[in-house]
């Protein structure tokens, strides 16, 4: 399945009934150098827009939230590290956490691939 | 409801666009956070070679005494806790605007020319000073404000590349002031300039002040370096910060003391004894009994930065205040902050704990600053 992409400039890859979530190329190019990333421990259930991981750059601290509801099974242990792979790879490898959905219908409110770069588009 | 003032452009604002700057609204003012550059790589850029800041939305004026013979320098003292009328000729201080409870109306810089003084106050606070500086001394001495820009050029390569605008620069040594003439590139025309070696970086660099309208042209000529960078209010807030500087409405505000705020080296003997400014005795109060609460550097242990208004505690758990500026140390390279504490646990090393997003974090009471300073004395 391809990527679904929020409001809040995060992107959500689904993969059998576990998505992963990250910010868009975007949403880091706005934030700049990250310095800090918190993501969430596994076991943690989420609801849909809670906030669920933080990203902070020099300036300030960021939420991410949820994009959809479920029970986090990873956080990316990786970016605590090294938290400019946020900058370098946020489409991949820099991935916040991973989480079993509970209500697979979530995604369709979600934007597709195109629909986002519309929205991104507006904004600036 | 009051009303809403329009928003302000600096000199430079054209310039801030045109070199890809991201504009946000900061006092008043529409400024530049940041370059395409980035917080990051402007502050290590300044720390290594020379950044180019836009401060024109500070607030400059001269304050010259009414009767003939009299020094504006010593009617100022009765505003503010510094040694003011002890300045030599184009020497500038640090001092505050207190109020009778002691408390930081604002910080500022003072230099003497003459028998008068060049004062260089925040823009957040620039309309009140003035205001009560003139109200204050009104009889005593006449305050002009001053429309001019003002450029912060900080850095390790700061003096060598102003040497080639304004050699009158070289002579400087940290914390002293001149006035210059600049040749405008291609022009006839000369130029005053008030070169101050000073900033707010730790570092060295000087602080010129300029007509309005020739202002792009002077940071267009420095920005022809290469060892120049400009700097937004970003990088500008993380190197004040390593640097142990104190953020005014945030570290110090109304609440605050020269005492509480660790401020004292700016308050003299002679000062102290006269005893003749406002909040003298409660500031005397504080230096003879102590004080409740003192601003200190305080070193996180881990990654996550703590950021204004975090809780700090005692190991115990017990509340001891708050954080007032943190963020993250590109040049330290890791979170750093300041904030207030009870005396008792203000001495350096002294553990203390910060809850961060319901967390509990490590911490320990540090000396400022954090970086060392590199300003030219000698």
């Amino acid at each position: 399945m391809s990527k679904k992409y929020t409001k809040d400039h995060e992107w959500v890859q689904l993969d059998g009934d576990v998505a992963t979530v990250g910010i868009t190329d975007y949403a880091q190019s706005q934030l700049g150098d990250v310095v800090f990333v918190e993501v969430p421990e596994a076991g943690r259930q989420v609801g849909q827009g809670d906030d669920a991981a933080v990203v902070e750059s020099v300036k300030a601290a960021s939420e991410v939230y949820a994009p959809v509801s479920g029970e986090i099974v990873e956080g990316n242990a990786a970016l605590e590290d090294n938290p400019a792979m946020v900058n370098e790879d946020a489409d991949e490898t820099g991935w916040f956490f991973k989480l079993k959905l509970s209500d697979a219908s979530q995604l369709d409110e979600l934007m597709d691939e195109a629909a986002y770069a519309e929205f991104v588009k507006e904004l600036d | 409801m009051e009303p809403q003032k329009p928003i302000k452009r600096t000199p430079l604002y054209d310039l801030h666009l045109a070199l890809g700057g991201k504009i946000v609204p900061f006092a008043g003012y529409e400024m530049p956070v940041q370059y395409p550059l980035g917080v990051m790589g402007e502050h290590l850029h300044t720390r290594s070679k020379a950044g180019l800041f836009d401060v024109s939305h500070m607030g400059q004026a001269k304050l010259t005494a009414a009767a003939p013979g009299q020094d504006a320098a010593a009617l100022f003292e009765q505003l503010v806790p510094g040694g003011i009328q002890t300045l030599k000729e184009g020497h500038m201080r640090y001092t505050q605007l207190t109020d009778e409870t002691g408390g930081i109306r604002d910080d500022l810089m003072a230099t003497r020319f003459g028998d008068r003084l060049w004062l260089v106050v925040n823009a957040a606070c620039k309309d009140d000073d003035f205001a009560h500086i003139a109200a204050a001394l009104d009889g005593q001495a006449r305050l002009e404000i001053a429309d001019r820009a003002l450029l912060a050029l900080q850095g390790p390569a700061a003096s060598d590349v102003l040497a080639t605008l304004l050699p009158a620069s070289a002579d400087l040594r940290f914390m002293q002031a001149v006035w210059a003439s600049w040749s405008l590139p291609n022009s006839e025309t000369q130029v005053d300039i008030l070169i101050s070696r000073c900033g707010y970086t730790g570092e060295d660099g000087f602080e010129l002040s300029i007509a309005p309208e020739h202002a792009e042209v002077l940071a267009r000529t420095l920005l022809a370096h290469d060892e120049v960078e400009p700097i937004g209010l970003g990088a500008r807030d993380s190197l004040r910060l390593e640097a142990g500087l104190c953020l005014y409405g945030h570290d110090i505000d109304l609440t605050t003391s020269p005492a509480e705020a660790d401020l004292l080296w700016s308050v003299p003997k002679r000062r102290r004894e006269e005893a003749n400014f406002p909040g003298a005795e409660a500031i005397n109060q504080q230096i003879n009994g102590g004080v409740a609460k003192k601003r200190v550097g305080i070193l996180p242990e881990g990654r996550a930065p703590a950021r204004e208004g975090t809780p700090i505690e005692s190991p115990s758990g017990e509340p001891l205040g708050q954080i007032t500026s943190g963020g993250f140390g590109p040049t330290l390279g890791g979170p750093l902050a300041m904030g207030y504490v009870p005396a008792a646990f203000s001495q350096p090393d002294t553990p203390v704990q910060l809850i961060v997003r319901g967390k509990t974090l490590p911490a320990r009471v540090v000396a400022m600053p954090f970086v060392p300073q590199n300003y030219r004395k000698g």
